[in-house]
């Protein structure tokens, strides 16, 4: 049995002037500054005065006060819905779920109620609205794996985005919530790396963040290795395990281009095509279950506009058509791992 | 005026049940249950901090007589639903703890073949659920199964156990209101410990006691103290009764105390020193120990020997769950549909 594909991440790298931090630490920064600029910004969900389930809050309540940062009950219907309505009247709700798998028992408030209130009402009301969304396969039984974006990526009137690490994180969260809309938060488990034994992820989870103000736009994808000979485009913890296959497989002559979307919606299609038309090749990964996920839209688009630039099949690693499985080794045998993501490029590039 | 509730919840006073409800005999097993029980967390905890146990774990240290007190009331034919904290509860209902143990170590020989873990633990062959970790979930199918039992005449009653953080959830309202409704055989069993995971009870609930809310549903609703296995017993008994004779739910509510963190690495710093201190004084284990030794007259011997049959017993599930082997990765792939 190898061990998780996780901790071989390469260490991060020290850029003078920056700091490194943490994902959680990047997060928690941005809600800090947020509500320091703006009053009507708050934060609820469970366990959060003491920090909630990863510490993203921790030291929030101190500083900004139990009344805009507020412990919910174990009513997760009855406070998302509660956010709603304060959003509408003005404020600026940040809903920590916990995990993001306890969303579901609150469907209908983002389903039916969140996405569709403004467009039923021929726009009079706005529902700037953020949920916080710890999300994936990690260790911890089917419950608590879901991959939400197969959920949702398929759900008009919300916002996705799924930050890989701490610069994105700080700067896609402060546009979150300056953003008037419903704006789903999704990170990765692995990438919070702040407690426990998550702590063997943490080489995952820290980078860069300056000192100074930025935003990171909603919608705009990145390159973040150039390559030649195949695309490859992964969100969340799956980036880096794609990081992980590309500088392996530069050894073996191959040029990787990895893309992290950021955004999934919206989706910033045009870098994909781009990409596409320059290596001709294209590999998705997401943790989605197959039959669900983004990676099927992005194909359609890809054949769609950029079909004559296409030299091999497209290729796509997803996780099972399963629920998530307890037993560890069973587990990492239902999600992409590095290895996989190193056979798939070699089976494109080689056919 | 805002209502104002407590925010000191120490155990309430000589709430003991009497010694003689039960047959000695009987004493004795509810005795080594609770202490099978507390001896298992505490080798979970052990593989646990030893890396042999993935994922989190969520003990239930502390909670022993509440579990086996209302064991004890229902059946060897009645279902239980279980939840995040559910180990104890599969313990009392009669799950093989090699088997659980295993489970906990995403074994093939678990009692989920290795498929569910900690949060989802469970033998539908003794009646108990495979564990529900969405707390709220399993009140509305415990009504179901309760429903069940109605149609087809089984005589069976089913207990839905849930925690007090768990009572701010719309679902069990839902499932209470339905059960009251259809008189179900059902009763709603409240492991009380003063907390949902770090937040104290008077911070989520205008209600001293969660059985208050039971007269919304013109249900009965009691409060007992949870660290004596025969305090509970008596109440959990009155409501499986009234079930099983028809006579619809029932909430009861056992006052308890966890004596370690919620989860795995959680050290509770939250909590006020002389709560926990007066909790802790309260530790169900050598308590009933006591109230059979000096009001059984159960011999110190016969404890003792108790005592290390369990012991052994928990050797065996160990040397079980270490030579258990992986279940094959294809198996990932079974299971999802009938
Ligand atoms: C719907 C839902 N929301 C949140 C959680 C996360 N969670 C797990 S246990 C827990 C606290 C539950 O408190 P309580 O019902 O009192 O049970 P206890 O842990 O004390 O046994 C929380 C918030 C969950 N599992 N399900
Ligand atoms: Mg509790």
């Amino acid at each position: 049995m190898s061990m998780p594909d996780l901790t071989t991440a390469p260490p991060a790298v020290r850029v003078g002037g920056n700091r490194t931090l943490t994902i959680v630490e990047a997060m928690r920064e941005a809600l800090r500054e947020e509500m320091a600029a703006e009053d009507r910004v708050f934060v609820m969900g469970e366990d959060i005065v003491v920090g909630g389930a990863f510490l993203v809050t921790l030291g929030l309540a101190e500083d900004m006060g139990v009344d805009r940062v507020l412990n919910t009950p174990i009513s997760e219907n009855g406070f998302l819905g509660l956010a709603i309505g304060a959003a509408i009247e003005g404020l600026r709700p940040v809903v920590d779920m916990q995990y993001g798998d306890f969303l579901f028992t609150a469907a209908d408030q983002l389903i039916q109620q969140a996405s569709k209130l403004r467009y039923m009402s021929g726009g009079q009301v706005k529902i700037p609205l953020v949920l916080q969304l710890p999300t994936g396969a990690s260790g911890r039984g089917a419950q608590h794996a879901n991959s939400m974006e197969s959920y949702f990526f398929g759900l008009p009137g919300i916002k996705i985005v799924t930050p890989s690490n701490p610069y994105d994180a700080k700067g896609l969260l402060k546009s979150s919530i300056r953003d008037d809309n419903v704006v789903l938060f999704i990170v990765h488990k692995h990438l919070y790396g702040s407690r426990g034994r998550a702590l063997q992820h943490e080489q995952t989870s820290v980078g860069e963040v300056p000192g100074e103000e930025y935003l990171v736009p909603i919608g705009v994808g990145k390159v973040i290795e150039e390559g030649q000979d195949i695309t490859v485009v992964a969100n969340n913890v799956v980036l880096h395990h794609a990081l992980n296959a590309a500088s392996r497989l530069e050894g073996e002559g191959i040029s990787v281009e990895v893309i992290d979307p950021r955004t999934l919606v919206p989706f910033d299609i045009d870098l994909v095509i781009e990409s596409v038309e320059k290596t001709n090749r294209l590999l998705i990964v997401e943790e989605n279950p197959a039959r669900g996920g983004w990676g099927p839209w992005v194909i359609s688009e890809v054949i769609r506009r950029a079909f004559y630039s296409i030299d091999a099949p497209i290729a796509r690693l997803a996780a099972n058509d399963t629920p998530i499985p307890f037993s560890p080794p069973l587990e990492r045998a239902s999600v992409p791992t590095e290895e996989r993501i190193v056979e798939a490029i070699r089976q494109v590039i080689h056919g | 005026m805002p209502v104002t509730v407590s925010r000191l919840r120490i155990p309430p006073e000589q709430a003991v049940g009497p010694i003689d409800l039960l047959p000695t005999e009987t004493l004795k097993g509810v005795y080594r249950m609770m202490f099978l029980i507390r001896e298992f967390e505490t080798v979970v905890n052990h593989l646990f901090l030893r890396g042999r146990v993935p994922g989190t774990i969520h003990l239930c240290r502390g909670q022993e007589a509440t579990l086996v007190g209302t064991m004890v009331a229902l059946d060897k034919e009645d279902r239980i639903t279980l939840t995040h904290r559910g180990h104890g509860q599969a313990l009392a209902k009669g799950v093989d703890p090699a088997g659980l143990l295993a489970e906990l170590m995403g074994r093939a020989g678990g009692v989920c073949r290795g498929m569910g873990g900690s949060l989802h633990v469970g033998d539908w062959s003794v009646g108990a659920l495979p564990a529900i970790a969405i707390v709220g979930a399993s009140s509305p199918i415990a009504t179901g199964l309760a429903l069940a039992a109605k149609r087809q005449g089984t005589g069976r009653v089913t207990c839905n156990f849930f925690g007090d953080g768990t009572a701010s959830k719309g679902e069990l309202h839902e499932a209470m209101n339905l059960a009251a409704v259809w008189e179900l055989p059902v009763v709603f069993l409240c492991e009380n410990n003063v907390y949902a995971a770090t937040t104290h009870i008077s911070e989520y609930m205008k209600n001293e006691y969660v059985s208050e809310r039971a007269a919304a549903y013109r249900m009965p609703g009691v409060s007992v103290y949870g660290n004596d296995p025969l305090a509970v017993y008596e109440a959990v008994k009155v409501a499986v009764d009234q079930a099983r004779a028809g006579g619809g739910p029932s909430l009861v509510e056992c006052l308890t105390y966890r004596r370690d963190g919620h989860k795995r690495d959680d050290p509770a710093a939250y909590r006020d020193d002389r709560e926990v201190e007066a909790w802790l004084k309260t530790d169900p284990i050598p308590a009933f120990r006591n109230r059979l030794r000096e009001e059984s007259g159960v011999l110190q011997e016969e404890l003792a020997a108790i005592e290390a049959s369990v012991e052994d017993e928990l050797i065996a599930a160990q040397g079980f769950a270490h030579q258990s082997p992986y279940p094959d990765v294809q198996q990932r792939l079974s299971y999802v549909y009938a």
